[in-house]
């Protein structure tokens, strides 16, 4: 992990091992499948739904400040609490939690190099048990809205074309051929991707074990798509979870300065009256 | 999201591999915990979580999740580009 950029955001599985009884380390589970922390989890660790505690239930936007603080502080959280995120699907909603942690200023926020899957197939512990903390009173920052990118900004970026757009959905559904993932509901009136966008799968960043690719790999991956820090990056993918995964690994492991996730995503691009659609393959990156 | 089963202990028998369901390829990972078995399927690509089941033996946990996962997916269009 040491050629990253920021080699501190990421623990291995033995690292956690060690650190399961740390006071200053509080471990939160985030799944896709919210319902996988019941089935066993790892020691100590807290659960956050993303369906209900990482979003605004009212109106669609990410948590509200008021919001996080009282998460935090019923998760026994303080500022200097060093938060380890893990999860499943190769920390696909760890990430999104990461982000939002983030845009708050909290300090010492750590993925599970690997999540839940490695932590499974390597059979270490796990626990039913519920754990509690004493609750705190945590103070967030205001939003740091420069990791956060909205649908004006990514118009410009259109218009301008100096922004490098990344589409990290699947490749269907980058053509157009399906307007959701397989087997979930359909969320936008119309497939493809925005105009100039590249199309970098979110899973690509990823080993078979679920870890992280290294620097030298990741740096071929989205150089090859001309994604390679000379100018501002915004990852997209359908909700803002899968891209928040991306920006994690631009900003903090390739260590690109300016990266952002419209979280807008595709189910806000593809349900717009009168904004520009792409369909079919990418063209080819100009040299 | 059915048979839920609590338990402490450690995983084992973690396995995966991959088959195909109405023309989509599917992951199925497979591990036990405690005295339950737990299958998930997840489309590959992107990954989100289709089915999971957790019951008493591994062909029974598979099933379910195969049959759950094949019911979704038969629902998903593909249109024209």
């Amino acid at each position: 992990m040491s050629q990253y950029a920021h080699p501190e955001v990421l623990v291995d599985t033995e690292w956690l091992v060690n650190h399961l009884n740390d006071k200053a380390v509080r471990i939160v589970e985030v799944d896709v499948d919210t319902g996988a922390y019941d089935l066993g989890h790892i020691p100590g660790a807290i659960a956050w739904a993303w369906t209900t505690q990482l979003c605004d239930t009212v109106q669609r936007d990410i948590l509200p400040k008021e919001q996080l603080e009282a998460l935090l502080s019923k998760s026994g959280v303080t500022r200097d609490t060093t938060i380890v995120l893990y999860g499943d699907s190769n920390n696909w909603f760890a990430a999104w939690a990461f982000w939002q942690l983030k845009i708050y200023g909290h300090k010492d926020v750590r993925l599970l190099n690997g999540g839940r899957k490695k932590w499974l197939a390597e059979g270490r512990e796990l626990t039913d048990q519920m754990p509690s903390y004493q609750p705190t009173n945590y103070k967030a920052e205001e939003p740091d809205l420069s990791l956060r990118a909205f649908l004006p900004q990514v118009l410009e970026a259109v218009k301008k074309g100096q922004t490098a757009l990344v589409d990290v959905r699947s490749p269907q559904e980058f053509t157009g051929e399906i307007l959701a993932p397989p087997g979930l509901p359909e969320t936008c009136q119309r497939g493809g991707h925005i105009p100039g966008a590249r199309s970098v799968p979110w899973g690509k960043a990823c080993n078979d074990d679920g870890t992280f690719k290294s620097f030298d790999e990741l740096k071929a991956l989205y150089g090859a798509e001309g994604i390679n820090g000379h100018g501002p990056v915004i990852s997209y993918c359908r909700i803002g979870e899968r891209s928040s995964h991306t920006w994690f690994v631009l900003k903090y492991l390739l260590g690109l300065q300016n990266v952002t996730n419209y979280d807008g995503s595709w189910t806000e691009w593809g349900n717009l009256v009168g904004v520009p659609v792409e369909r079919g393959a990418a063209k080819a990156v100009s040299a | 999201m059915t048979g839920e089963a609590t338990a402490s202990g450690r995983s084992e028998h973690f396995s995966e591999r991959q088959i195909e369901l109405n023309g989509w390829p599917v992951r199925l990972t497979s591990y036990r915990v405690g005295e339950k078995y737990v299958c998930q399927a997840d489309n590959i690509s992107p990954g989100a979580c289709l089915a999971r089941f957790s019951a008493a033996t591994a062909e029974e946990a598979e099933a379910q999740a195969i049959s759950k996962a094949r019911h979704l997916l038969g629902k998903t269009k593909r249109h024209d580009v």
